[in-house]
């Protein structure tokens, strides 16, 4: 399997505090890989580093075929490179229509003034529609999408995601507040996504990490403490002296 | 008709003592009678040294007596008396020998002598060896000042006479120091001026600065051919280098020495007089309207001969060259003009040296005044994120306070230390009130906050319009706090500012120990750091809010006292310090009072060296300070002393 | 999304416009140059004036209601425009009086002369008669219309550059514009900036070559020209922000860092519309100061431009019409207030002078609309639509925006 995302030795600390640790990860191209780790373990400081949220000290993250550098890129460039992420909190424009907040996120050109010239098409109409479809928000396609439910908003945003047709999807906790059946739909979206890209999933609730089936990766302070299937890694004994055994 | 009379009767009484006593004094102005008489500048100077080099005790009285317009003399007999108008046109006169009154006379026996205003001056020059020694200290120093002011060869000598004699010690060193001065200038050979000017190589004050320069004045002049042997030439200028051809060929014009250039004006004038039915040299007038035109219509006049030729570039350029346009000294000696330059330069060294302490305390003081109308912006938008725009008007409400105290009690000691506390707990209360009115229900909407606190800003300056008046109300400070603390002629530093100073460090020191120290200061970190936390542990964020609020806003109002005691008090007061205070809080980083302090003294800094640079205008070097900021926020977004990592929260 | 014509998604456009056009036929009607004489030719440039102002409140609603970058800075690009288009008024004016008088000189004037002619009588009050490097294309029409877009455009496309790559938001960049348009007012203020110091550029009301046509008709066409500026402007702003680029504008304002994500240059946006709305002003003060006669550096001040924040703030953000309604209400009430019209009101003890007290209530009333109504004087029309915005911002973390964010705490 190829390699869509290297991170080698990459640390970064605030004001003394080393919040990553010499981090090294890799990801495949459709591959679907879980993060775990206790509370500090650095998982969204992690991500803040791939999406140029946050710069790193030292270390390097390489990027696709070509293997470009993602540290000297803004989060924008980072995005239109192909790497979505989903927030922990759902930050959806709640000003804003669902079919707009979808629109948004579509793939398409992000220039000022393609953008500001751009004035909808019946194939953009259909897409959007689609994805609604696949989220479940059909009915909502006109209402405020500061009018929905909390779970509604993590799946708009989900929808956002898909919209942006990246590579690499990076998902904070996505099911976090959601009930079983929408745990269940959500895990069915994710597999069917890692089917044709990367998916990296944030989360700590263990059963939803199982259901996922899938490679994961226990953090720890800042760096990898075990990295296998969730069997292999929670009969680890390290990661059940950190984070399992409390 | 009385008056008459009883003058008659007293010229009659008197009459005995008209041939009686002539001393020498009176001998002495006898000799000098005609020119004296004539009262004449251009040949007065005889008279006048031969009084004050006589020697005699009552010279000076007589030249006083003169100079005072008191010298009368009698008709009759020529001689010269001190009078005293002791009646309506009755004058008492008083010998000058004895002192003794000699009679009362009628105005009409009787010519007062005027002497003009150059007279009086030249006769207040010789009475200047006569109070260089005078008893009275004060009248000694009022003629050292007069000699400098108005040095002249002739002073010299009786400086250096009274230098021996003097009994005070400063004014002794006040007249060796101007007797070097003087030397320098006038000394009689070279080998002693040179001496002097060494002497004061090192003096960095004015008098010695300036009696340089008036040694090295110069003086343009144009000689045909080099310039004249024996000129002492400070500098020979070449025109098209040293200074404009055109002006230099005007030199030589003014000077007469060459025909002068013709202006576009001047040939204007001439082809306007000589227009003939329409048009000048068979040119008609209607197409002269360019330049080219004009020159042929000239020409034209110039061939037949009515018109002056305008000298061509060749024609000048050969005036030019058989012309020396040179600067000379004044002074003749070489010798002089070159140690005079060379004391000069190191002078100048050390005076720009001085210079830069001197900008140094403006900067300091600058920054402390820009520290102190900041330091309560950086409680309360550095630790509480509030963006507070009447934060200037609570300065002003500071200033007013001050007025207002001083108008109810008159000692200004006491009004300062009254008014100091009391600016606090106004400007405390106004701005709890405005937090609990206004800003409480606010936070976390920091745009609408500064919107609605400019709102509150344009009312408050506006009621202290309406109840002070537009016009600038004086806050006067104490008077052990007027002068200034001078080091020297270059450096000096007003005593107000030095209070400033010291009320910005005890603020420092106070802000430091409140937030350190304090339980309060506790209670704002915690809630500043995480309102929540603070508040599960006990804390009540809204009462920290309030008076942390209530901090900033009162220490405003001192600050508002202290910059009321240099600046008018004004309703705009406020409004002009609330961009810098603003600025002084992003630049030196928000949240952190060191930063406030670097912040404040960088723009201060800046500011004095922008001035410095080019003194004649203060609207440019603010102009100038702002666009440095913007700049300089590119590079250090987060100010000098940022917060790093997750606290500065994106 | 589909393909809709603007005026059926916006029927609001189609309304503004009508009332527009209604006001500007019963100005033109009632107006001396008609005859009627009703509304005197001073209240037309009154009127003429709101019309402008109005739409520099149009240009700073998309700028801060739309995108949430709080400018202090827009009335100096108004300024720039107002002192772009006062050069060319003052100098083919004062060349018109110059030719005028050099016209019974015995010898016709050179080129030369004229200008020289000009430079006195135009920087005589500052004490020198050399047109300065700014003066350059003065004397072309065409030139300093192309100014008055350019000057402005470039001065806001350098700031904000400057600004917004930096990446200073909020009230830190509000700080920051505050501090450009001091700068520039500083700048203006001084009498080598060769804009006649605080002077100011004087005559604008006297077209050139206009002089046999009475202010009356005059002050007509610029009340038509302001209306027409008015209405391409309410146009544009309204096709600007009913797209996708509007969305995104606002998605801006609501969350910079998610519209980050989605892989939008946050930057190149707001660069753009700071840059297209610092144009629409200079466009709306090109158009003022020929009304207003005159423009000195103290229009420019900070001040200023925060007046104009509070006009949209008290007409409602975020909505067009609601920056057009509090721009026209707020300023022609501070006119009537201010010019002294309104009776005072004795209390015994005191008598209220409002134009004293004016200034006093604007403040007052403008914190009482941030605390009580938000959404300004627009948020009515709600009431009649039966619209309910939600929440905007869900639950916030905490109550100060130091706390730590929720996904930095679980971390």
């Amino acid at each position: 399997m190829k390699t869509l995302l290297e991170v080698s030795g990459v640390s970064v600390s605030f004001d003394g505090f080393k919040a990553i640790n010499n981090l090294s990860f890799q990801i495949g191209k459709a591959e679907m890989r879980a993060i775990i780790g206790p509370n500090g373990a650095g998982k969204t400081t992690f991500m803040d580093i791939i999406t140029g949220k946050t710069r790193a000290d030292e270390g390097r993250v390489l990027w696709g075929d070509k293997s470009v550098s993602l540290l000297k890129m803004s989060e924008a460039q980072i995005a239109r490179a192909g790497v979505g992420r989903k927030f922990q909190r759902p930050t959806v424009f709640e000003d804003q229509s669902v079919f707009a907040n979808l629109a948004m996120a579509l793939k398409k050109d992000r220039s000022p003034f393609s953008v500001l010239f751009y004035r909808g098409n019946t194939a953009d109409t259909e897409k959007v529609e689609a994805l609604a479809a696949e989220i479940g928000l059909t009915d909502q396609l006109s209402r405020k999408s500061g009018e929905l439910s909390h779970g509604q908003k993590q799946w708009l945003e989900i929808g956002m995601l898909l919209a942006q047709d990246p590579q690499l999807l990076l998902v904070d906790e996505p099911a976090a507040g959601m009930t079983p059946e929408e745990r269940e739909h959500t895990t069915s979206i994710l597999v069917e996504a890692a089917k044709t890209r990367a998916v990296v999933v944030v989360e700590h609730d263990m059963e939803f990490v199982r259901r996922l089936n899938c490679k994961v990766t226990v953090l720890h302070e800042g760096s990898v403490l075990a990295e296998g299937s969730l069997d292999h890694v929670t009969s680890n004994q390290d990661v059940i002296d950190v984070y399992l055994g409390r | 008709m009385r008056v008459i009379l009883l003058a008659l009767a007293a010229i009659l009484c008197l009459a005995p003592s008209l041939q009686a006593q002539t001393g020498p004094v009176q001998d002495l102005l006898q000799t000098h009678r005609a020119l004296i008489e004539k009262g004449s500048r251009k040949s007065i100077a005889p008279a006048i040294d031969a009084i004050a080099a006589s020697g005699l005790t009552e010279a000076q009285t007589v030249l006083q007596t003169w100079q005072a317009k008191d010298m009368w003399q009698r008709k009759e007999d020529k001689l010269f008396f001190r009078a005293e108008e002791v009646a309506k046109k009755t004058y008492r006169l008083y010998d000058f020998d004895s002192g003794e009154a000699v009679g009362d006379f009628d105005k009409g026996d009787l010519k007062q002598l005027k002497p003009n205003s150059g007279v009086r001056a030249m006769i207040g020059a010789a009475l200047v060896r006569f109070q260089l020694s005078d008893p009275d200290p004060v009248r000694r120093l009022a003629a050292l000042e007069a000699i400098q002011r108005d040095a002249e060869a002739s002073h010299l000598e009786p400086l250096r006479a009274s230098i021996p004699d003097e009994p005070d010690a400063t004014i002794k060193a006040r007249k060796e120091q101007l007797a070097t001065l003087l030397t320098l200038r006038f000394g009689s050979d070279e080998p002693t001026r040179l001496k002097a000017i060494e002497s004061i190589a090192t003096n960095i004050s004015l008098d010695s600065r300036a009696a340089l320069n008036t040694l090295l004045t110069t003086k343009r002049e144009i000689s045909v051919g080099p310039a004249p042997e024996g000129t002492n030439v400070a500098a020979i200028m070449k025109p098209g280098k040293d200074l404009d051809q055109d002006a230099a060929y005007d030199m030589l014009a003014d000077k007469g020495l060459v025909p002068p250039r013709l202006s576009p004006a001047d040939i204007r004038t001439t082809l306007a007089a000589h227009i003939d039915g329409g048009k000048v040299a068979g040119v008609p007038v209607a197409t002269l309207n360019t330049d080219e035109a004009r020159a042929k219509a000239y020409a034209a006049l110039v061939a037949q001969g009515m018109a002056q030729s305008q000298p061509t570039d060749g024609e000048i350029a050969a005036a030019l060259a058989a012309h020396t346009i040179y600067d000379a000294y004044v002074e003749p000696s070489a010798a002089v003009t070159a140690a005079a330059e060379k004391a000069l330069a190191s002078i100048k060294t050390r005076v720009s040296m001085n210079q830069m302490l001197d900008l140094a305390l403006d900067g300091i003081s600058l920054a402390s005044i820009f520290f102190l109308a900041a330091i309560g912006l950086a409680i309360t938008f550095g630790v509480m994120g509030v963006i507070n725009m009447a934060h200037g008007e609570f300065i002003m409400m500071g200033a007013y306070t001050g007025y207002v105290v001083q108008q109810l009690i008159p000692n200004y000691t006491v009004s300062i230390l009254v008014a100091l506390p009391l600016a606090f707990a106004v400007t405390f209360a106004a701005g709890v009130a405005m937090e609990r009115l206004v800003i409480r229900w606010l936070y976390n909407r920091p745009l609408e906050t500064l919107l609605a606190t400019f709102g509150i800003s344009i009312a408050l300056q506006q009621i202290a319009k309406n109840i002070f008046g537009t016009q600038a109300r004086p806050l006067t400070s104490p008077g052990w706090l007027d002068g200034a603390w001078v080091m020297n002629d270059v450096v000096s530093i007003s005593y107000i500012r030095i209070a400033i100073f010291v009320l910005a460090l005890t603020f420092l020191a106070l802000f430091l120990f409140i937030m350190k120290r304090t339980r309060l200061g506790l209670e704002t970190r915690a809630v500043t750091q995480n309102p929540r936390m603070a508040a599960s542990m006990g804390i009540n964020p809204d009462r920290v809010n309030m008076l942390t609020f209530g901090l900033g806003s009162g220490i405003a109002g001192i600050a508002g006292v202290a910059i009321g005691l240099f600046a008018k008090v004004t309703s705009e007061l406020g409004s002009d310090y609330i961009v810098q205070s603003f600025m002084t809080v992003v630049v030196g980083g928000v949240g952190n009072i060191w930063g406030t302090l670097a912040g404040a003294a960088m723009i201060g800094f800046l500011q004095k060296g922008i001035e410095w640079m080019n003194p004649s205008n203060t609207l440019a070097a603010q102009t100038y300070m702002i666009i440095f900021i913007i700049i300089f926020i590119q590079f250090r977004p987060r100010g000098i002393i940022a917060l790093k990592g997750r606290a500065a929260g994106d | 999304m589909t393909r809709q014509p603007l005026f059926a998604k916006n029927p609001s456009l189609l309304i503004f416009l009508a009332c527009l056009a209604l006001f500007t036929l019963l100005v033109t009607v009632f107006s001396e140059a008609m005859g009627t004489g009703l509304i005197s030719t001073s209240f037309v440039k009154t009127l003429g004036k709101t019309l402008c102002l109005c739409l520099i409140a149009i240009a700073m609603d998309l700028v801060w209601g739309y995108a949430g970058i709080l400018s202090l800075g827009h009335f100096a690009f108004f300024g720039l425009g107002g002192y772009m288009i006062g050069m060319w008024l003052m100098y083919a004016r004062t060349r018109d009086i110059v030719v005028t008088s050099m016209a019974n000189a015995e010898i016709p004037p050179t080129n030369a002369e004229v200008i020289d002619g000009i430079g006195n009588q135009i920087f005589g009050v500052v004490g020198s008669s050399d047109f300065p490097l700014v003066w350059a294309f003065a004397h072309s029409l065409t030139l300093q219309l192309i100014l008055v877009v350019a000057v402005p455009g470039i001065l806001a496309l350098i700031f904000g550059w400057l600004a917004f790559r930096s990446r200073v938001t909020g009230v830190y960049l509000s700080i920051l514009t505050q501090a450009m348009t001091l700068a520039l007012a500083l700048y203006l203020f001084q009498n080598d900036s060769g804009l006649r110091g605080n002077n100011g550029l004087s005559g604008l009301q006297n077209l050139p070559g206009a002089d046999h046509i009475p202010q009356a008709t005059i002050s007509l066409w610029f009340l038509w020209a302001s209306a027409l500026a008015l209405a391409l402007g309410y146009g544009f702003a309204t096709w600007v922000v009913s797209g996708k680029f509007g969305s995104v504008l606002r998605g801006i304002r609501d969350d910079e860092a998610r519209v980050r994500f989605l892989g939008y240059s946050v930057e190149g946006y707001k660069l753009f519309i700071f840059t297209v709305t610092a144009i629409i002003a200079a466009i709306a003060g090109a158009l003022y100061y020929p009304q207003a006669g005159i423009i000195n550096p103290a229009e420019i001040a900070p001040i200023a431009s925060i007046y104009l924040a509070v006009w949209v703030a008290i007409g409602g953000r975020g909505r067009l019409y609601g920056a057009v309604i509090g721009a026209a209400l707020v300023s022609l009430v501070s006119t009537w207030f201010t010019g002294g019209q309104v009776p005072s009101i004795p209390l015994g003890f005191y008598t209220i002078d409002w134009v004293d007290w004016w200034q006093v209530v604007l403040g007052l009333s403008f914190v009482l609309i941030t605390l009580f109504a938000p959404k300004g004087i627009g948020g009515l029309f709600d009431l009649f639509t039966g619209r309910t915005p939600p929440n905007r911002h869900g639950k916030d973390l905490g109550p100060d925006s130091g706390a730590l964010q929720e996904q930095e705490a679980d971390a």
